[in-house]
C-alpha cells in the first residue's frame, strides 16, 4: 500500500507549440479510484492519453509498478496492465459487439475477466452480441468499450470522460459497475467532467486548470467552494491560487 | 455460340483478376496505401517461380506454395521497413515510394532476365485440356481450376478476416489504429501480416498467370496493376465479394470486346471501368465507401 | 512592391514592411535574363550532338515543372501525364500530315492538350490521391489504345513526321533547341507567374489546409482544374517538341510516347530536385541528365538508380536537393511567397523566416 501502482512526476506535455500540461504529478495506489476533474481544455484527457502512451511528454516521468514506462509504446503498456477506455468510446465500428470484445482479449493478461463475465456484468449484451458496434446507442457503446478494456485484465484502468454525450441516467448506470470492477482487484484512474459524479466515486481527486494542478485531496477533505474555485480558477480568501499566473 | 464461349471465358478470367485485385484492395482498406508496385509483385512471383523450378526441379504445382511463402515473407519485411517508413511520412511520399519500387522492380527484372517473356512450362496438354458442355461450349480445365482457386482463396480470406484472431485485428486496425493499440496490438505487426497476405495472394495469381500465358517484366504495370485497379473500382471497396464481382465484370467486358474486334479487348474493359466511375463511383457491390 | 519604411527611433512607429523576397528581385530577374541569353547562344558554340542532349534535357525540364506544379502545389499526383505528352506529339503530327508546319503545330499541341484535359479531369476529379494516380494511368492507357486504333495516323506502329524534309540537319537541331528552350522558359515562367497570382495563393491555402480553404470560399475544384489544364498544356507542348526532335511519333508503352517511363523521369527529377519549389525541377533535371549520360551504356540502370535515389530522398530528405538548400540558406530564386520584415531587420541578414 505504500508504493504507488502508477506514479506520474513533473509531467510536461505539449501539443505542438501549445503547452498542455505544466509539471503534473500524481500517485495512484492499488485499489484506489483516483479522479481527475477540471473544465474543458484543462488537460485531463491529455494527461490520460500520455499515461496510456498515445502522447509523448516533453519532460517528466511515468512509473508503473516501480518501472519507468515513459518511453514504452502504447501497446506494450496495455499488455503490461495499463488499459484505457478512450474518450468517445472508439469502438471498432465495422466489427460486431462480440468481435470488439474479442479484440480487447487478443493480448489479454491472465485474470478473472472473460467475455462471459462481461456478459454477466451487462446482461443485455448477450442478445446483441452479433450487432455491429456502429449501430449501438451511446450508452451501449460505452459499456462495450469498458468491457473491451476489462477483458484485457488490466491492473490500472484508465477511464476517459465516461459521461461524455450520455444522459445522466445512463451515466449513473454505467458507474454502477465500478464496484464490481474494483472488487476484481483493478485500480481506476478516471477523468470526469461531471464533478458530482466524480466526488461520488473517487477515493482521491485532483483538479486541473490550464495544465496545472489547482487542488488535490480526498472528497471528504475538500469543500464545495474549494472545488469550484479550483475548477474555475478564482482566487479566494483561503489562499487558493488560480492557475493562471502560478 | 462463340459469344457464350467468350463470356464464359471472361467469367473465368474474372476470377483471376479478382485474385490480382485482392491484394491491392486489402492494402488500401487496411492502411490506405495504394501500392503502385502491386502488379510488378505478381511478375516477381512468377520469376521466383521460374528460379525455384530451375534450382529445385520441383513440378510447377509444388513450387507454388514455396513461391507464396517466399512472397509473404517478402511482403512482411517490405511492409515493416520501406512501406511503413513511407506511410509515416504521408500519402504523397507513399505513392512516390511505391512508384519508385515499381520502376526499380520492372527495370531490375529487365536487366536480369531480359525483356523476353517466359512461361512456367506446365506442359501444353495441362493448359489446353478442355471439356465440353453440350456440343458448342468448350471450357478449358485450367481456366476453370484457376477460377475455383480464386473463389476458394477469396472465401478463405473472408473467413480468416471474420473469425481468426489476426483477421479480426486486421479489421480493427483498419477501423481505428489507436484504439487497437490500446487493446495491445502493435499495428505495425498487423500491417505486416496484411501485407504478407496481400503479397501471398498476388503470388498465387502471378503464378497462375505465368502458367497460362507468359510473363515479362512490363506486364506488371501494363496489365495487372491497371486491371486490378479497375476490378476494385467496378466492384467497390470494402468487400471481397465486390472484388470478385468487379473482376468478373471486367473479364466479361474484355471478352465481349475481343469478340467484336480483337484489338478492342483491353479498351472494352476500360470503357466499363470509366462507365462505373462516372455512374456509380462507389462500385457495384459496395455500400458507399469513399474512393 | 516594397513599401518605404520611414526611419524612426522607436520600432513601434515603423509600418510593417512586406515584400516578395528578402533580396532585391530585380537582380534575380536580370540574372535569369543573362542565363537565358547564354542558353540561347549554345547552338552557336556546341555541336549538334550536345545540342540534341540539351533538347532532351529541356523537354524533361518542361515536364518536370508541370509535374511539380501538379504534385507539389495542387496535391495531384498524376501517373498519366504521358497522355498529354503523346497527345501533344500527335497534335503536331496530324496537322503536319495536312500541310501545316510543325512549328505552328506546337501551338496546336499546347492548346489541344489543354482542351483534352477538360473531359479527362471530369472523369477523375473526384478521386482521392492514390486512386487519382492510378486512374490517370488508366486514362493514359485509354488514350493510347484509342489512338492505336486509328491506322491513318500510324496505328500501333507510329508515323514519321512530314513537313521537315530539306531541312539542314544542324539547322534543324538548332531550331528544335530554340523551340524547346522557349517552351521550357515559358513553362517555368508560366508556373512562376501563376503561383504569384491569386490562383497561387489559393493553391497554397489548399495545400496547407483544404478544409479551411474551402470554408474560406476558395474554389478548390476550380483551382485544381486550372492547374490540371495548365500542366496538360505544358506537357503537350513538350510532346510537340519531342515529335519534332524524333521526326516522328511512336505510340506504345515501351519507349513510345505513351510510356509510363516519361512520368517516372519527370517525377523522379522533381523529387530529387525538390518538390514544391520552382527551382527544384531545374536542379532535378540537371541531376537526371547527368545520371543518364554517365549511365548511358547501361540503359535500364539509370532508371533503377534514379528510382533508388528518389526513394531515398523521399524518405530521408523529402524536400529534395534544392529544398534542403533552401531551408539552410534561405535562398529563393523564384520568390513566390511573402517575407515579413521584422522591425529593424536589414536586407542580407539571415534572421527572419520567410512566409511562403
Amino acid at each position: 500500500m505504500s508504493t504507488p501502482l502508477l506514479e506520474v512526476s513533473n509531467l510536461v506535455v505539449h501539443h505542438g507549440q501549445l503547452r498542455a500540461l505544466s509539471g503534473i504529478s500524481l500517485a495512484v495506489y492499488p485499489g484506489e479510484v483516483y479522479a481527475l476533474i477540471g473544465a474543458n481544455g484543462a488537460g485531463k484527457s491529455t494527461l490520460l492519453r500520455t499515461i496510456a502512451g498515445l502522447h509523448h511528454p516533453t519532460s517528466g516521468t511515468i512509473a508503473y509498478d516501480g518501472r519507468d514506462v515513459t518511453r514504452l509504446r502504447p501497446e506494450k503498456r496495455a499488455t503490461a496492465g495499463i488499459v484505457m477506455v478512450p474518450e468517445g468510446r472508439r469502438l471498432f465500428p465495422s466489427l460486431s459487439l462480440e468481435d470488439n470484445l474479442k479484440v480487447g482479449a487478443s493480448y489479454a493478461r491472465s485474470g478473472p475477466w472473460t467475455i462471459d463475465r462481461v456478459f454477466e456484468l451487462f446482461p443485455w449484451m448477450t442478445e446483441r452480441r452479433g450487432q455491429r458496434a456502429a449501430q449501438l446507442s451511446g450508452g451501449e457503446q460505452q459499456s462495450v468499450a469498458i468491457g473491451r478494456a476489462l477483458v484485457a485484465n488490466p491492473r490500472v484502468l484508465l477511464l476517459d470522460e465516461l459521461s461524455l454525450g450520455l444522459a445522466p441516467v445512463i451515466v449513473q448506470r454505467i458507474y454502477e459497475m465500478l464496484p464490481r470492477v474494483l472488487d476484481s482487484g483493478i485500480t481506476v484512474l478516471l477523468v470526469e467532467q461531471d464533478v458530482s459524479q466524480a466526488l461520488r466515486v473517487a477515493t482521491r481527486l485532483q483538479c486541473l486548470l490550464e495544465g496545472r494542478t489547482t487542488l488535490e485531496g480526498t472528497p471528504a477533505e475538500v469543500s464545495r467552494e474549494q472545488v469550484e474555485a479550483a475548477y474555475f480558477g478564482v482566487t479566494d480568501g483561503n489562499g487558493i491560487t488560480d492557475g493562471i499566473d502560478a | 455460340m462463340a459469344w457464350v464461349n467468350a463470356i464464359i471465358q471472361g467469367l473465368l478470367t474474372g476470377g483471376l483478376y479478382a485474385l490480382f485485385a485482392t491484394g491491392l484492395s486489402l492494402l488500401f482498406g487496411v492502411m490506405k496505401v495504394v501500392n503502385l508496385a502491386h502488379g510488378d509483385l505478381a511478375i516477381v512471383a512468377g520469376y521466383i517461380g521460374v528460379g525455384v523450378i530451375a534450382i529445385s526441379h520441383l513440378p510447377v504445382l509444388w513450387s507454388i506454395p514455396v513461391v507464396v511463402a517466399a512472397m509473404a515473407v517478402l511482403g512482411y519485411v517490405l511492409q515493416r521497413s520501406v512501406i511503413q517508413a513511407a506511410i509515416s511520412r504521408g500519402e504523397l511520399i507513399t505513392l512516390i515510394v511505391t512508384f519508385g519500387l515499381s520502376i526499380i522492380i520492372e527495370n531490375g527484372l529487365q536487366q536480369f532476365f531480359t525483356a523476353n517473356s517466359r512461361g512456367l512450362g506446365v506442359g501444353d496438354s495441362f493448359i489446353t485440356a478442355s471439356f465440353s458442355i453440350g456440343s458448342q461450349i468448350t471450357v478449358a480445365w485450367f481456366n476453370l481450376a484457376v477460377f475455383v482457386v480464386a473463389v476458394v482463396v477469396l472465401v478463405g480470406l473472408q473467413q480468416y478476416l471474420s473469425y481468426a484472431k489476426y483477421g479480426r485485428l486486421i479489421r480493427a486496425v483498419a477501423d481505428d489504429r489507436e484504439a487497437a493499440q490500446l487493446s495491445g496490438a502493435d499495428y505495425r505487426h498487423v500491417f505486416g501480416i496484411a501485407a504478407a497476405i496481400a503479397f501471398g495472394t498476388v503470388a498465387i495469381a502471378g503464378m497462375a498467370d505465368g502458367m497460362v500465358t507468359t510473363i515479362s517484366p512490363t506486364l506488371g504495370t501494363d496489365t495487372i496493376l491497371l486491371f486490378a485497379f479497375c476490378a476494385v473500382v467496378i466492384g467497390g471497396l470494402g468487400s471481397l465479394w465486390g472484388t470478385l464481382v468487379g473482376g468478373i465484370v471486367l473479364g466479361v467486358a474484355q471478352a465481349i470486346g475481343a469478340q467484336v474486334n480483337p484489338s478492342y479487348e483491353t479498351l472494352a474493359g476500360y470503357a466499363v471501368f470509366l462507365l462505373v466511375l462516372v455512374i456509380r463511383p462507389q462500385g457495384l457491390v459496395s455500400q458507399g465507401a469513399e474512393l | 512592391m516594397t513599401e518605404n519604411a520611414t526611419a524612426s527611433p522607436r520600432s513601434e512607429d515603423l509600418p510593417l514592411k512586406v515584400t516578395r523576397s528578402r533580396r532585391n528581385v530585380a537582380w534575380s530577374g536580370l540574372g535569369a535574363l543573362i542565363v537565358i541569353g547564354v542558353l540561347f547562344a549554345f547552338p552557336y558554340y556546341v555541336g549538334p550532338g550536345t545540342t540534341g542532349i540539351l533538347i532532351q534535357g529541356l523537354i524533361i525540364l518542361t515536364l518536370a515543372s508541370m509535374w511539380n506544379l501538379l504534385a507539389g502545389y495542387a496535391g495531384l499526383v498524376s501517373v498519366g501525364q504521358q497522355a498529354f505528352l503523346g497527345l501533344g506529339a500527335y497534335f503536331v503530327l496530324i496537322p503536319a500530315m495536312h500541310g501545316i508546319s510543325p512549328w505552328a503545330g506546337l501551338f496546336i499541341a499546347t492548346a489541344g492538350a489543354a482542351v483534352c484535359a477538360l473531359p479527362l479531369w471530369w472523369l477523375v476529379a473526384r478521386l482521392r490521391l492514390g486512386y487519382f494516380a492510378i486512374a490517370t494511368w488508366v486514362l493514359a492507357s485509354v488514350v493510347m489504345l484509342i489512338i492505336e486504333q486509328i491506322s491513318s495516323i500510324g496505328g500501333g506502329t507510329g508515323e514519321p513526321l512530314p513537313g521537315l524534309v530539306g531541312y539542314d540537319g544542324a539547322v534543324l537541331t538548332a531550331d528544335t533547341y530554340w523551340a524547346a528552350l522557349t517552351i521550357a522558359v515559358l513553362a517555368i515562367g508560366g508556373v512562376y507567374f501563376l503561383l504569384r497570382s491569386r490562383v497561387g495563393l489559393m493553391l497554397t491555402a489548399i495545400r496547407d489546409d483544404e478544409q479551411a480553404a474551402r470554408s474560406s470560399g476558395v474554389r478548390v475544384g476550380l483551382a485544381r482544374l486550372l492547374v490540371f489544364v495548365v500542366a496538360a498544356a505544358g506537357c503537350g507542348a513538350a510532346g510537340g517538341v519531342l515529335a519534332i526532335q524524333q521526326l516522328g511519333v511512336t505510340p506504345g508503352t515501351s519507349g513510345g510516347v505513351f510510356s509510363v517511363q516519361w512520368t517516372a523521369e519527370m517525377a523522379f527529377a522533381v523529387i530529387i530536385g525538390g518538390i514544391g519549389t520552382i527551382e527544384g525541377p531545374i536542379v532535378g533535371t540537371v541531376v537526371y541528365m547527368v545520371l543518364q549520360q554517365t549511365l548511358q551504356s547501361y540503359n535500364v540502370w539509370y532508371l533503377i538508380s534514379l528510382g533508388i535515389v528518389a526513394i531515398a530522398i523521399a524518405l530521408f530528405a523529402r524536400r529534395g536537393l534544392w529544398g534542403t538548400l533552401d531551408e539552410r540558406f534561405n535562398i529563393r530564386l523564384f520568390p513566390v511567397g511573402y517575407h515579413l520584415w521584422a522591425p529593424g531587420e536589414r536586407r542580407g541578414r539571415r534572421r527572419a523566416h520567410p512566409v511562403s
